[in-house]
């Protein structure tokens, strides 16, 4: 049967799934095979169009190898992400061009499947996931005309009843199937490529860089309320190095435990942590101990063994009141007053002042906030370029700059009045989510402050900026920025609805996340635990996706059963009679009309033969007779039937 | 595959009815190709921690498995019945028709019927019959089963095989070969020896008579039946007068068993044909004389069984 060339409609049908199968690749691919893909989808939809054979092997085989070549030379090799998914596109595209038989265009079919997916690599939002709804559906309206469905509105009802039907199937799986945390194997380089997020370092905007993106950074669900504002520090990478320009963070130790006690209200909160191929768990200022799996750096940091390249989930609790580094290292302090020679003289002068009339440390830096706070600091987002001496250009030329300007610039000056201090980096507040509760921090939330030590206070945060602008603390970002600068649009207060439009899109995005894209291992074994299935029994769970399954296939064995109800009343009724008299041992012979049928039925079964008769006759009356059947002569006729009792 | 789930049993009785204890079900190999591709995706989608990927491959399995229902129920209730089946001679195509009858009110898509030799595919609409034929090449005389029969659908998907076997009780029998070049059959009446008197006129006309019930179509008088609004038979000489008398034992020795059954078959086809009056004469019984299509049909049927004891 496969040797025969496939029907044009199947044609038709595949190239609608492979252009709904490579065109969302377009944007991710590079434009020679995108543009490619559409020449040869065109050229097929021509071909099929004007019923023209299939291209000979010596037109498509050099076209492939071709193809191979560019893949290879565009991407450098043949594995990876990228590299793969085009290796498909073009493999999908030549194959469609070369199918004759059926068999050749199922190939193309799977294909097309494995490149949906593919799609998902670039991109899971719920978009994506209706695209590849779609083709899949297209995809299954092909096989069903290959297999010989000639319309095609019967061809997309019955893709579409199928797809329906294995939505139960999916469910099950997609919940109770054991999540196997990924990677299997080594993931090529490029798999989690382009992620916004914090850096490891800090040089004049890289912050203000990353605050221009909407992009959420992570979602937080306080068990009670969240704390006050202005606690909601999220502590990130910490930098003390500075080589003049660029701050970089030292290296720490760390271990499973924090190495401070803990004190004051504990706020307990679940973290949604978007991929950003770092290795740090953000988390409040200062965690306790008990974070699943995490590490707890000699700089108060939360770390996680490797990079977090999936959306993470963890819960955490934290003490804004404890306090950290009543005895730190010689060593950490030694670094922390480091500043690079002969930079930022006018800077190391205001320190020495500073200190000379001073009596303490507290003094001095106190006086230094003072001092900032005076100085008629501006906060814009669109900061000078800065040269050489960052600080003192900062604080006495310019008077712009952005969080990362404040918090240098302060730590410079502590530094050279004798204080050891280091920027820290992370990010600030976060928009409470009015439809669930959560708190969303984006990554326009990006902030950097700095921490002081204080002999027999340990680390102290001082956020200059906040001091200088409170505003920033208190209403977020867009109250800070003066009048002239242009304020990111989903950030400023003036646009209540787009703020009301945006959470409500967010409150959807994150059920979204924490049910579809982020249902991981951790999220499985809560929703297992949840419905009453022990943590870890596998054989517990593999009865249920069983028995769940037997449930499945049971219903849908229940529907192949089911037939077609007679539309005719009158044909019911007989049909009853017949099925009575089938099970009574006298089937109906093809042949035979009502009487003839009466007759013999009535010999065979011969205590019912009035009944069987009168019911024939009543029958033949109505069918045949004048003028359409009454209501009540059916109903008559029905209960004669139900009389009938073998 | 077949044999080992099917116990071979004896043939059965029309109407067979397709239900579910005798359809199979089993993947196509398009259908392992595609769980090889559904396997390939979910390897993809632990490695990439791709949620929706997760779904999708789910998804499609479950298709995958949704399938296999649509298959059973495309043949799920079918009735099977035996048609007329056309008889043949030695080496001709033999027919076999079935009728296949829609019971469940759906319509049914790519429908296989499928001997040892050849397949049909077919659709049915729902509530209806379908006739389909199926050849084989006669090889032997005598009865000729129909065979196992297998009624197969990869509808919709063509990843699935749904199907069912049966051996219906249904036989064609397959008349001796027609003898190619065959000397004239010896005339009837008194002279019996043989083949010698190679005369024609057997078709001589000789008038017409009123129909009688045994006459063939061959023998009515179209045009005058037009004219004269009732029924009337031509006759001819040989029919009147001539009467073939074909016997085994005139045949000459020289021809073995079936050798003489060909030939036989060849004066009776062509008698039959002439609308002459015979009679067949083999050792152990002699049917005539008659000279319609019944008597033909007996006495073609006796060729084909001669020698078989046990249908004799």
């Amino acid at each position: 049967m496969n040797a025969a060339p496939a029907d044009t409609r199947a044609f038709w049908w595949m190239l609608l799934t492979a252009a709904m199968s490579t065109l969302p690749h377009l944007p991710y691919i590079a434009s020679w095979l995108g543009g490619g893909t559409v020449i040869i989808l065109a050229w097929q939809a021509w071909r099929i169009h004007r019923r023209i054979d299939a291209p000979r092997w010596y037109i498509t085989t050099p076209l492939a190898i071709g193809a191979g070549v560019a893949v290879v030379i565009t991407y450098q090799t043949l594995l990876g992400k990228q590299a793969g998914i085009a290796l498909l596109v073009v493999l999908l595209s030549l194959k469609l061009l070369e199918s004759r038989s059926p068999r050749d265009l199922r190939v193309c079919i799977f294909l097309a499947m494995f490149l949906q997916l593919g799609l998902f690599l670039d991109t899971e939002s719920a978009l994506t996931a209706a695209i590849a709804v779609l083709s899949a559906l297209s995809a299954i309206a092909t096989l069903i005309s290959l297999s010989g469905l000639r319309s095609p509105q019967r061809t997309l009802k019955l893709a579409g009843t199928m797809v329906l039907q294995s939505v139960p199937f999916m469910l099950l799986l997609f919940f109770l199937f054991p999540r196997i945390p990924g990677p299997l194997w080594g993931l090529p380089e490029d798999a989690f490529a382009a992620r916004t997020g914090l850096s490891d370092s800090m040089s004049p905007g890289s912050i203000s860089e990353l605050i221009q993106s909407g992009a959420v950074a992570f979602r937080v669900k306080f068990d009670e309320s969240p704390p006050p504002r202005h606690q909601l520090y999220w502590r990130g990478p910490v930098l003390t190095n500075f080589d003049g320009r660029r701050w970089t963070p030292v290296k720490t130790g760390d271990a499973t435990a924090p190495e401070y006690a803990v004190a004051g209200t504990p706020y307990r909160y679940t973290m949604t942590l978007e991929a950003h191929d770092k290795p740090w768990l953000l988390a409040l200022d200062y965690p306790g101990p008990g974070v699943q799996n995490a590490r707890y750096a000699t700089d108060y940091r939360l770390l996680d063994s490797k990079r977090i390249q999936q959306r993470t989930r963890y819960t955490a609790e934290s003490y804004p009141e404890s306090r950290v580094g009543l005895n730190e290292s010689q060593s950490t302090l030694v670094v922390a007053l480091t500043l690079p020679p002969e930079r930022n003289p006018r800077t190391v002068e205001l320190a020495r002042t500073l200190r000379a009339s001073h009596e303490s440390p507290e003094a001095t830096l106190n006086a230094a906030l003072s001092w900032m706070r005076t100085a008629g600091l501006n906060y814009t987002l669109r900061p000078p370029t800065l040269g050489l001496n960052t600080a003192d250009e900062f604080l006495f030329d310019t008077k712009r700059g952005f969080c990362e300007h404040f918090a240098s610039s302060f730590v410079i000056l502590m530094r050279a009045a004798g204080i050891p201090a280091r920027v820290v980096t992370g990010y600030q507040g976060g928009e409470l989510n009015a439809y669930d509760g959560h708190l969303v921090v984006r990554q326009s939330d990006a902030h950097a402050w700095s921490e002081v030590w204080l002999e027999g206070r340990g680390w102290l945060r001082v956020d200059p900026t906040a001091q200088s602008h409170p505003a920033r603390l208190d209403d977020g970002l867009a109250a800070a920025l003066g009048a002239n600068d242009a304020i990111p649009l989903f950030i400023r207060p003036d646009m209540q609805w787009l703020r009301d439009l945006r959470q409500r899109w967010d409150f959807v995005n994150n059920a979204w996340n924490q049910w579809v894209l982020g249902y991981d291992q951790a999220r499985q074994q809560d929703f297992l635990s949840r419905l009453g299935l022990e943590k870890g029994n596998w054989p517990q769970l593999a009865g249920v996706l069983l028995g769940m399954s037997a449930l499945i296939m049971l219903t849908l064995l229940w529907w192949a059963h089911r037939t077609q109800r007679e539309s005719d009343p009158l044909l019911r009724q007989w049909a009853r009679f017949e099925h009575k008299l089938r099970r009574a041992g006298v089937p109906r012979l093809i042949h035979e009309g009502p009487d003839d049928y009466a007759r013999r039925a009535g010999a065979a079964l011969v205590a019912h033969r009035d009944a069987i008769g009168s019911i024939a006759t009543q029958y033949s009356r109505l069918r045949y007779g004048r003028g359409t059947p009454e209501r009540h002569e059916i109903q008559q006729l029905k209960s004669m039937i139900d009389r009938l009792k073998f | 595959m077949d044999l080992r789930l099917f116990r071979i049993r004896p043939a059965e009785a029309y109407p067979i009815v397709l239900e579910r204890r005798r359809i199979f079900v089993l993947p196509t190999r398009s259908g392992l190709l595609f769980a090889f591709t559904l396997f390939a995706m979910l390897l993809a989608s632990i490695n990439y921690t791709l949620s929706l990927g997760y779904a999708l491959t789910f998804l499609l399995a479950g298709v995958g498995v949704t399938s296999t229902f649509h298959a059973y129920r495309n043949l799920l209730g079918i009735e099977v019945n035996g048609g007329h089946g056309t008889p043949a001679h030695v080496s001709d195509m033999v027919g076999f028709e079935f009728s296949l009858n829609d019971k469940a009110r759906r319509d049914r898509f790519a429908i296989g019927v499928i001997n040892s030799e050849e397949t049909v595919v077919t659709d049915l609409p729902a509530s209806s019959t379908l006739h389909v034929r199926l050849t084989c090449r006669a090889i032997r005389r005598g009865p000729l089963d129909a065979g196992r029969i297998v009624i197969e659908t990869r509808f919709p998907l063509g990843l699935v095989r749904a199907w069912s076997v049966f051996t219906p009780d249904h036989t064609v029998i397959v008349y001796p070969a027609i003898e190619r070049e065959a000397p004239n059959p010896p005339r009837g009446g008194e002279d019996h020896d043989g083949e010698s008197s190679a005369s024609d006129g057997s078709d001589d006309f000789a008038g017409l008579r009123g129909h009688r019930n045994t006459d063939s179509p061959r023998q009515m008088a179209w045009k005058a039946i037009a004219r004269a609004d009732t029924l009337i038979s031509k006759s001819f000489t040989a029919s009147a007068g001539q009467q073939l008398d074909l016997r085994w034992f005139d045949l000459p020795d020289t021809l073995d068993t079936e050798a003489r059954l060909s030939r036989l078959t060849r004066w009776v086809v062509d008698a039959a044909a002439q609308a002459r009056e015979y009679t067949l004469t083999l050792p152990d019984q002699s049917i005539g004389p008659g000279h319609d299509a019944t008597h033909r049909d007996r006495c073609l049927t006796a060729l084909a069984l001669f020698g078989m004891s046990a249908h004799s």
